[in-house]
This record gives structure tokens, C-alpha cells and sequence, in this order.
């Protein structure tokens, strides 16, 4: 392992790696600021980019830097203008904003950093104890359980990602492995569901598809509803000091958020905005008394708690995507996209056989945090001025970044139309809540899925391998647990709900 | 019938017609060698087409409750054409035409316009800044794709070359 540290050490303070790092979290902070803009349709925009760098450990470190800038963007905006850029950041408003309200904005972004940066390096310390142990227990995994395992992420993920209806959730999952079976398959060799279009015979594009579930209905959402994108100056920033007793006050809630937070984004299907969420209301329920009528009010507390909870829940989300090659999250599914892109295969092996893309990336996440504490917080007051960037030079960009990121990777302009295609389906699925991530997650774990299948299947002769590897029956079985449970549990509360509504 | 449902119908004829593909269509062209193995490039499809059928009949009938209020950040479709629908269909079919044209018409002079006509649609009307910015924007992109980045981009109408 420490040979490892070192060998990281060594890649990511290469200049060219410090710079992909600054200009990460710059870019991330950046564009993450503009209101109605995720994590996720940045880094799918700054994937093309990314990928023409060529060197899989910089292009992970550049996209992993945008990553936790675009966090730490959206709770600029959150605490300056009450506009979240990105739901993870929605419980930061909750106190940020009034505190901006009484003139305190300063303090609150400075609050915010702190926690975000302790958040986030709290995060990476247990990133490398937990990832290199999971790694090892991963590489006694066969094709079987891994297929198990991948299984078990994408019913996790359908469980929990979507709206609490779990049928549409699957469905979306389904969905997304369904697509993935078009074009030639590894295995076989034959072009499959192409229906004689040559433009399908290499499947779909990653990239499109992930611009057109989320960069293109986000910005069409934008021109849908100005209100979405409301742009404006805030108040001015001045007098970015904290108290000692508001130190005091919060260094107990970042350090429990941090723990629970990583322990969260380590989770499938959980990740930030989950995180964000129980760790304001975890906080707000153990205060005392006095101090949680002040949760909702600018209560530094509660502030510091979502911004500690989601980055450390970030960094978790890198565990299952470092150790086992399965995403957690739609924003880690396109990292995965990334990496497959660039011809490095994700998995256990990735710490034996390529350290340094492992290592650089972790410790990269260290210099992208003190980045974000040492120069984008003093430079916020000046970042802060893109939010009066006029909707109507916004939106005519973000569409034209998604036509670009598109067609660079795929260089061919059937793309494009393919684009839109998938993105006016995506704007209507997204109208009637159906989620769009699993889909995503199912399409790039695809093929995965069915190569480990493919493999297992020839390996027994069968399906037989269900039943003799306990690990692969009791991996499924979590699986199915995962999917039907919810329904169930809210079956019988509903049927109990009209029980008493009868006795009375 | 509210939309999601009407969308999982649609889904359902999907799947329909993926599965007869699976089911029926698919093994014909198999070479024989390949009929001997325990899985065959069907064996998934076929899988994943019962089920998507099945959780996809699961919402079309309803089975499942779900929240029955839209969200209130969220856009709510039953009141679609309240919001700024006519420009949003404008930009698509903008992004189509940048799409058709792109190769023909070469990537600067597609792109200004695009990003021109774009910020015309939503309502800009100072073209003195509007007209500079865009074409800025578009030689820049074209600069750090073609030069920084490496990737071919023909820059003019394809009449004009390839511009190197």
C-alpha cells in the first residue's frame, strides 16, 4: 500500500496533473454555479475533452476535479441566490440562504469550504483504508458473482433512485440494458437489433446517451421554465472569517458527517443527495434544545452538515467504482463510461494492475479539496459574477456543448440527430417521473453484465451456476430482496392506513 | 390514463417487439457450432425482454402507487403549454438543422449561427454584442478541438476546401 501512496504521490504532483486538477475544480466550480446544471451534465460535457487527453490517470483526475468543484459550485449558488445548481446542494440552501439574507454570506461560504474540505479529505482518508481491503475481497469473485454483484447494484440503485416507485425505476434499468444489447456484442460477434442500420452497428454512443438523458433535458427545462434559471447578482461577499465558537460549534458536526456521509456514498443508489438529506436532519435532531429552532434560520450547524456529508459522500461514491467497477451513482456510471472509453477496465484488478491511475486519483481528491479551501474560496467573490451571465447566451451554449461533446466522440453527425432523439425522450420520461439514472447505470453496465453471464453460463454448462456458487445465489437474492421489499412495505402500510381509516 | 402510464405502454410495444426479435428472428442465421453453446446471443435479450414486459405491465395496469403530486420544483406537463414550449421546440429543431448542416455548411459558420439563432429565439436582441460573441466563441471552439485537442473539424462550406 505504500508503495502504492508513493507511486500516486508521484503521478499526480506531476505538473501536467496539478494543472488538470486546478482546471477541474475551476471548470467544476464554475459551471456547477449556473443554476439547473448537475455534476453530471458537466462532466458528460467535459468528457470528449477528458478522453483526447489520452492518459487515463489525468483524464480521471481532470474529471474527478470537476467533480467536487461542480458540488462546491452548486452550494455557492445555493447560499448566495437560494438556487441550488444541483439537488445534493438543496439542503445546503436550507441555512446558507438566510444567512446570505442577514448579511453573512461570507461566513457562510467560508463555513461551507471548511466543511466541505474536511468533508472531503475525511473522505479520502477512508477511501484509502476501505478500497484497497475491498479490492483484495474482490478479487476472490468469479465471472458468476460478479455477475451477482452487478446485479445487486442495479436493483439497489432502482430501489432507491427513483421517486419511491420502484416499477418505473427497473423499468428504466431494463431500459437502459435493453439498448445496450444493440450493436456487435463481445461475445458473439454478430450485430444484434441493428435493424440493417449501419450507424447502430457499433451500438450507441456512451457519450450521447448521457448528454441526452441529462445535459439536454436539464437545458431544456431552463427554456421551459425561466424561472429555473434564476440569474442574478447577489448581495456582496465580504468578511470570509468565522468565529472561534462557531469553530467550536462545528467541528463535532463535520466530523460525524464525514463518517456517516462516506459511509452513505459507499452505498449503492444512495450517494450525495441522500447523504445531504439525513445529515441535516440527523443534525437538527440531536441539537439541543435551543439550537434546532436555529436549523432553518442560519444556523451555521446546520450548514455545515449537508456540505460536510455530501462531499464525503462524493469520495464514497469512488469505492464500488475503484474496487468493483460498479458505479453507485449516475455521475460515477459516467466516469465508468470514461474510463472504459480510455481502455482501462475498472475492477479489482485496477489497483494491482495500474496503481498509479488508482493512487493518483486518491490523492489527487486531497489536492482538489485544498484547492477549493485555498483558491476558489478567496476567488468566489469573482466566480460569483457568472451568475448574471444572461439566460439567453446560457442556454444557446449549454445546447451547443452537448452537440460538441456528441459529436467529437463519435465524429459522425447521425449522432447529432440521435442526440435529440433520445434527448426529447428523456425530457418526457423526466415529466412523468420516470428516473433517468438507471437507465444510464443499466446501459453502461450492459455489456458487463452479459459478458460475466455469457462466461458463467459457458463455464457451467447452464444455468446450473446459480446454484453452485452460494455466494452468486445469496448476491441474487439480496437483489431481489432489494427490488420487491419496497413495494411490500408500502403495500401494507397503505392496506393498514385504510384498515384504521375503516375502524373509524 | 396519465402520462407514465401511456409511456410504459409504449415501452411495452418496445419490448414486444423486442422479444419477437429475440424469440423468434434472431437464431435463424445462427451457425450450428455456435447452437452447441449453453448461451446464445439471444439467451439475454430473451431474459430481459419478459422481464421489461412484466415490470412494464406492472405500471401500464397500475399496480403501483406512487406519488400522486408532481413536485413542486418540477415541471408539471399537464400544463405544458403555459411554459415557453414554442421556444423549446424552436431550439430542437435549431439542433436538428445544425446537425444536418455541420458537414455541408462546415463548422464555423454553423455554429455562430446556431449560437446566433439560438439567443434570437429566446428573446436577445442586441446583436452588436451577440454577433462578436458568438463568432468568437465558435473560432475558439474550433481552435481548441482542431488544434488543442487534435480532432478534425472542417471549418468552411464545402465548397471552400478543407481547410487543411
Amino acid at each position: 500500500m505504500l508503495e502504492g501512496i508513493m507511486i500516486g504521490l508521484g503521478t499526480a504532483f506531476s505538473i501536467s496533473n496539478l494543472l488538470m486538477v486546478i482546471g477541474g475544480c475551476l471548470i467544476g466550480t464554475f459551471i456547477g454555479m449556473l443554476p439547473g446544471l448537475g455534476p453530471m451534465s458537466i462532466i458528460a460535457i467535459m468528457i470528449p475533452v477528458a478522453i483526447s487527453i489520452g492518459d487515463p490517470s489525468a483524464a480521471l483526475i481532470l474529471l474527478a476535479g470537476v467533480y467536487y468543484g461542480a458540488i462546491f459550485g452548486g452550494s455557492t449558488s445555493s447560499i448566495l441566490i437560494n438556487a441550488p445548481g444541483v439537488a445534493s446542494t438543496v439542503a445546503t440552501s436550507f441555512d446558507g440562504y438566510p444567512l446570505t439574507r442577514q448579511g453573512k454570506a461570507g461566513k457562510a461560504l467560508t463555513v461551507a469550504a471548511i466543511s466541505s474540505f474536511t468533508g472531503g479529505t475525511i473522505g479520502a482518508i477512508l477511501l484509502m483504508i476501505f478500497a484497497p481491503a475491498l479490492a483484495t475481497v474482490a478479487l476472490l469473485f468469479h465471472s458468476a458473482e460478479y455477475f451477482a454483484l452487478m446485479v445487486v447494484g442495479l436493483s439497489a440503485i432502482a430501489a432507491f433512485a427513483g421517486t419511491g416507485q420502484v416499477a418505473k425505476a427497473v423499468l428504466m434499468t431494463l431500459l437502459g440494458l435493453i439498448m445496450a444489447t444493440v450493436g456487435e456484442g463481445a461475445l458473439f460477434n454478430l450485430p444484434r437489433f441493428t435493424m440493417g442500420i449501419m450507424d447502430l452497428q457499433s451500438g450507441f454512443g456512451f457519450i450521447t446517451l448521457a448528454m441526452a438523458m441529462f445535459a439536454l433535458p436539464e437545458a431544456l427545462y431552463l427554456v421551459l421554465d425561466p424561472s429555473r434559471s434564476r440569474t442574478g447578482t447577489s448581495n456582496e461577499i465580504k468578511d470570509l472569517r468565522i468565529t472561534k465558537a462557531e469553530a467550536k460549534a462545528i467541528t463535532p458536526v463535520i466530523g460525524r458527517q464525514s463518517v456517516q456521509g462516506f459511509l452513505i456514498g459507499v452505498l449503492p443508489g444512495a450517494g450525495a443527495t441522500i447523504a445531504s438529506f439525513l445529515g441535516y436532519a440527523v443534525e437538527r435532531n440531536i441539537a439541543p434544545k435551543a439550537e434546532q429552532d436555529e436549523f432553518g434560520k442560519g444556523s451555521v450547524k446546520g450548514l455545515a452538515a449537508p456540505e460536510a456529508a455530501n462531499n464525503a459522500a462524493c469520495t464514497g461514491s469512488f469505492v464500488p467504482l475503484l474496487t468493483l467497477g460498479i458505479p453507485g451513482s449516475g455521475t460515477t456510471a459516467i466516469l465508468l463510461g470514461a474510463l472504459i472509453a480510455l481502455n482501462v477496465s475498472p475492477g479489482p484488478r485496477l489497483m494491482l494492475d495500474e496503481p498509479q491511475i488508482f493512487w493518483a486519483v486518491i490523492i489527487s481528491m486531497y489536492i482538489g479539496n485544498l484547492i477549493l479551501l485555498i483558491l476558489n474560496l478567496p476567488l468566489i467573490p469573482y466566480i460569483a459574477k457568472v451568475l448574471a451571465v444572461p439566460r439567453n447566451y446560457l442556454i444557446p451554449f449549454i445546447l451547443f456543448f452537448t452537440l460538441m461533446g456528441a459529436y467529437i466522440g463519435q465524429n459522425n453527425a447521425t449522432e447529432l440527430l440521435i442526440l435529440v432523439g433520445f434527448g426529447i425522450c428523456a425530457t418526457i420520461l423526466r415529466f412523468a417521473d420516470y428516473p433517468l439514472a438507471p437507465l444510464l447505470i443499466g446501459f453502461i453496465l450492459g455489456r458487463m453484465l452479459e459478458d460475466n453471464f455469457a462466461r458463467s453460463m459457458q463455464l457451467y454448462d447452464g444455468i446450473g451456476f446459480i446454484v453452485e456458487r452460494p455466494m452468486t445465489m445469496g448476491l441474487l437474492a439480496i437483489a431481489v430482496l432489494l427490488v420487491v421489499l419496497p413495494g411490500y412495505r408500502a403495500r401494507r402500510a397503505r392496506l393498514r392506513a385504510k384498515g384504521i381509516a375503516d375502524a373509524d | 390514463m396519465a402520462l407514465d402510464r401511456w409511456i410504459a405502454l409504449v415501452i411495452l410495444m418496445i419490448c414486444l417487439a423486442y422479444g419477437y426479435a429475440a424469440f423468434f428472428t434472431m437464431d435463424a442465421g445462427l451457425p450450428p457450432f455456435m447452437q452447441r453453446n449453453p448461451i446464445w446471443p439471444s439467451t439475454f435479450p430473451k431474459v430481459l425482454a419478459v422481464m421489461a414486459v412484466l415490470t412494464s405491465l406492472v405500471i401500464v395496469l397500475g399496480l403501483e402507487k406512487g406519488a400522486d403530486d408532481p413536485k413542486p420544483t418540477e415541471i408539471n406537463y399537464r400544463r405544458l403549454t403555459e411554459y415557453k414550449l414554442g421556444q423549446a421546440i424552436a431550439l430542437l429543431a435549431m439542433m436538428v438543422a445544425y446537425a444536418l448542416l455541420l458537414r455541408p455548411a462546415g463548422f464555423l459558420l454553423s455554429t455562430s449561427s446556431f449560437l446566433i439563432f439560438g439567443a434570437v429565439a429566446l428573446g436577445e436582441r442586441k446583436f452588436l454584442i451577440l454577433v462578436p460573441v458568438a463568432l468568437f466563441a465558435a473560432v475558439f471552439v474550433w481552435y481548441l478541438v482542431q488544434e488543442v485537442l487534435g480532432i478534425f473539424l472542417r471549418p468552411w462550406p464545402f465548397f471552400m476546401g478543407t481547410g487543411g
